[in-house]
């Protein structure tokens, strides 16, 4: 609890030898912490057996961030939970060893590594709102583990936890620990759930994809906090994530994985520079899709108009105000803010599940009826909807069949054998082969399949306009790619108009023609594309610009920099406030 | 001595009831479509015992005529004749076959408890998705009277029922079945509350499917595994409460053999030492735990549990 040796001095020497020294052959942080050889993983399913993990060494030296990326499905968190010597359940490891400092985890009893687990290797979860026990306050949770291992009293535990909250930058660190989970914000979980990871001050921390369900703004938060406190205690860690420009930031060396065999493996600078391995180069290149920008329409009645929409749930609070925007033909039209921005609020008055308060929706130049109980069939079809979770956007007992066919039954009153081949057809426009398909269940696709049928759902109603509520963000970059291009082309050849409503600046720089940018009910900005992404921005535009991780190691040190640690996320958003 | 050959007898009879239940599955296995074999193979000793006894009950109730020697309400002895190779179990006070009774009882007890169930279903679950997709007023005008209606031990509220309508089979069913469905409503309403918040709802909501299409097609394949172990459940609380009304003699009328009146027609003889009235109520217990081993396997499966 040695605490505030002036942190500068400290985090910024070992920053510059590591980046000095750069770990070519062999890191030379010290000796080898945690050593997996061969490691064979096995998971149930129905009957048999199948492999998740065929033979993956792993090394993690003293003091070292190593990154381990790959599509979903790579056996990323598998591996990162066998590095405690554990499996989830209908999984077992099969062959291979696990060393801990020194020690085998393998022939350990339960028992004792029960001892091992919080005390010495700590994991923190993709979902803190998930993870913590919403019934006990945060510092109750933070002292169990220190309690129960025996590692320090409960009054030097909550001291050590009011120093950690107070390095994570959490506000008031004293009576922070005081509340429960639900009264903090997401990004603030996270960093309590890594300053309570911490709370044993263990060797190996694993990291389970710790920002992935957060906005670009909040992530830095976390992720500054994350790099401070491993460089500091020089922990090691594990750091598990899809997002590479976001494991750029944090690893010293980079693992890629693949359906679990081990891709190939480099320190994080040359793994970015020039990747040896097609598939590697291939998960790199993903960022680039763009499209050219189609010109601003001028004098033509938009397909979908928004005036002065004012709305608001069962309180009081508006969580619109005054919202006005239009969507061209053959436009996409990118909805961009923070969760609770009012992005899906709108969608759900355009879409009339919502009727608002003030303001209304024209439908090429005609009014619609604000609830969607009084809207006509035929002003139903025209507004369709993708939403994000395809899991349960599709109804899991009706077969791809009967789930693309309802639609084009409905609407266009298809029967027999003509509904047959327009679901062929459709099948075909989304790239996936009807023969195979059409008898599925949505539980026999994947996550990128189960999207394009929500996608051929959706235009099976031969729709005008389809909104599109973060289509892309519950999938991997790979499959996000496919989906975006798929997108693209069906514009192209139905004519469509998309909503498109995304909080991931990529994303709307991939395939946006013009740009609303929302921050708590207001829109703050709006224009075309290439306008918005070039200075001079509004300053919340501008934030969340820088927001989005790049694809180089030192940017996230350098926007530290030129922001200053006090200067993130939530602390800027609430200073821009003030200003304002 | 005596204790331990009881404890004897009751391994013996484990083994014998699960070594049937062995037997039975694989013989499940060999006749069924592949698919179907599948699922059997997962199914634990206990429950293939159970279905076991299902299919025997099942089959006396269709087959009763045809296995039976005699006729239902044939009076051939006098009273309280003992067992015989004549009469197998003997014969009842008023001189019939209590054997031909236990197996048109079957058909009689179990058919009406099956009618009855299916009947409370049927109400209870449209009902209880109705008002969950439907939310406010509705909702809570139907939960408040269903309330009301709970509140009244079933018993009770059944005895009171029936002497209001009269003890006829009609009236029997439509009153079990509407007490019970306030039970099965509940669970419905549980369970689609839970669903009617999914996307795809909404999705279907946009497109424009009335209220039934929401139900059948998109609400109730969804509910059914929580449903179906509670029809199983439900199923042995009906066949207990028919059983309790009948032996109280305002169930099943006379001359139809049904397992709760026999128990109370023959109930003298438990004084001197015959366990024949036993034996009707054997055949209700051990109808429960077949149908209960059945449904705890289904509940395992729907949970998705894989140890």
């Amino acid at each position: 609890m040695t605490k505030a040796i002036p942190t500068k001095a400290k985090t910024k020497t070992p920053a510059k030898a590591k980046a000095k020294a750069p770990t070519k052959a062999k890191p030379k942080q010290g000796d080898i912490l945690l050593q997996m050889r061969n490691i064979h993983i096995k998971g149930k399913s129905d009957e048999s057996w199948i492999d998740i993990i065929n033979g993956i060494d792993l090394d993690l030296y003293r003091g070292e961030v190593l990154g381990l990326i790959g599509e979903s499905g790579a056996g990323k968190s598998t591996l990162g939970l066998a590095a405690m010597g554990f499996c989830r359940d209908g999984c077992k490891i099969t062959d291979g060893s696990i060393s801990f400092d020194g020690m085998d985890l393998m022939q350990m009893d339960k028992s004792s590594l029960r001892e091992l687990r919080g005390k010495r290797i700590a994991y923190v979860a993709q979902s803190a709102a998930a993870s913590f026990n919403p019934a006990h306050k945060l510092l109750d949770q933070f002292c169990e583990a220190p309690l129960v291992h025996d590692v320090m009293s409960r009054n030097d535990a909550s001291q050590y936890a009011i120093d950690l909250y107070d390095r994570m930058n959490l506000p008031s660190p004293e009576t922070f620990g005081l509340r429960y989970p639900h009264e903090v914000s997401g990004g603030q979980l996270q960093r309590a759930m890594t300053a309570m990871a911490l709370s044993c001050r263990p060797d190996l921390i694993i990291f389970d994809e710790p920002t992935t369900a957060l906005d670009v703004t909040t992530q830095i938060e976390v992720l500054a906090a994350i790099k401070d406190i491993v460089k500091e205690f020089n922990t090691a860690a594990i750091y598990i994530s899809h997002d590479l420009a976001v494991v750029a930031q944090m690893a010293d060396r980079i693992k890629v994985l693949l359906k679990g065999d081990e891709v190939e493996q480099a320190p994080t600078e040359i793994m970015l520079k020039k990747p040896s391995q097609e598939y590697t180069k291939s998960l790199w290149a993903v960022r680039e899709h763009t499209r050219k920008e189609q010109p601003a329409v001028k004098n033509q009645t938009p397909v979908i108009s928004i005036k002065s929409v004012t709305a608001g749930y069962h309180s009081s609070v508006d969580v619109l105000r005054d919202v006005s925007f239009d969507i061209h033909k053959r436009r996409t039209v990118a909805v961009v803010g923070e969760s609770g921005s009012g992005k899906s609020t709108t969608a759900r008055v355009v879409t009339g599940l919502l009727p608002p308060r003030m303001g209304s929706i024209e439908f090429q130049g005609e009014t619609l009826p604000a609830q969607y109980q009084s809207r006509s069939r035929e002003q139903l079809r025209h507004i369709q909807m993708i939403y994000q979770m395809a899991d349960t956007a599709l109804n899991p007992k009706l077969r791809i069949r009967d789930l693309i066919a309802r639609p084009a039954k409905m609407y266009l009153g298809l029967t027999g054998k003509a509904l047959d081949d327009r679901v062929r057809d459709l099948l075909h426009m989304i790239e996936m082969e009807p023969d195979q398909f059409i008898d599925r269940l949505p539980s026999e696709l994947s996550g990128g399949q189960k999207q394009r049928i929500g996608i051929a759902r959706a235009i099976a109603a031969e729709p005008t306009v389809i909104i599109c509520d973060e289509v892309t963000s519950a999938l991997d970059q790979l499959v996000a790619e496919g989906i975006l291009k798929l997108l693209d082309r069906l514009q192209s050849e139905l004519d469509l108009s998309y909503m498109f409503i995304t909080h991931d600046l990529a994303t709307v720089r991939a395939i946006a023609d013009e740009v609303v940018v929302m921050k708590d009910g207001d829109v703050v900005e709006q224009g075309i594309k290439s306008k918005m992404f070039k200075p001079p921005h509004h300053p919340y535009t501008e934030l969340l610009l820088g927001s989005v991780p790049e694809m180089d190691p030192k940017w996230l040190d350098r926007l530290l920099d030129s922001r200053g640690k006090d200067n993130l996320g939530d602390a800027a958003i609430a200073k821009m406030n003030k200003k304002s | 001595m005596a204790y331990l050959l009881t404890l004897l007898w009751i391994i013996v009879a484990v083994l014998v009831s699960l070594g049937a239940g062995w037997c039975f599955r694989a013989f499940l296995i060999s006749v069924s479509s592949q698919n179907m074999a599948k699922v059997f193979r997962t199914a634990p000793l206990t429950a293939s015992f159970g279905l076991l006894v299902i299919a025997i009950y099942t089959s006396c109730a269709v087959f009763a005529p045809l296995i039976a020697p005699y006729g239902e309400a044939e009076i051939l002895s006098y009273g309280f004749e003992p067992w015989s190779s004549d009469y197998w179990l003997g014969t009842d006070n008023l001189g019939r076959d209590v054997f031909t009774r236990l197996i048109y009882g079957a058909r009689n007890t179990v058919g009406i408890a099956f009618l009855i169930t299916a009947l409370a279903f049927i109400f209870g679950t449209i009902i209880g998705i109705y008002t969950a997709l439907k939310g406010g007023f509705i909702d809570q005008l139907l939960s408040r009277l269903i309330d009301v209606l709970m509140a009244i031990p079933s018993l009770i509220f059944s005895l009171l029922m029936l002497t209001i309508f009269g003890t006829n089979v009609i009236s029997l069913v439509l009153v079990i079945a509407t007490i019970d469905s306030t039970r099965v409503f509940r669970i419905a309403r549980a369970v689609a509350l839970n669903i009617v918040q999914l996307d795809y709802i909404e999705a279907a909501k946009l497109r424009g499917e009335n209220t039934l299409y929401l139900i059948i097609r998109e609400i109730l394949p969804n509910a059914l595994a929580p449903l179906a172990a509670e029809f199983g459940l439900r199923f042995c609380f009906v066949f207990l409460m028919i059983s309790a009304l009948s032996f109280m003699g305002l169930g099943l009328q006379p001359p139809s053999a049904d397992w709760g009146s026999m128990v109370r027609d023959n109930a003298d003889l438990i004084s001197f030492g015959d366990i024949t009235p036993l034996i009707p109520a054997g055949a209700i217990a051990l109808l429960t735990i077949a149908v209960n081993f059945v449904v705890d396997w289904m509940l395992h499966r729907a949970s998705g549990l894989k140890d």
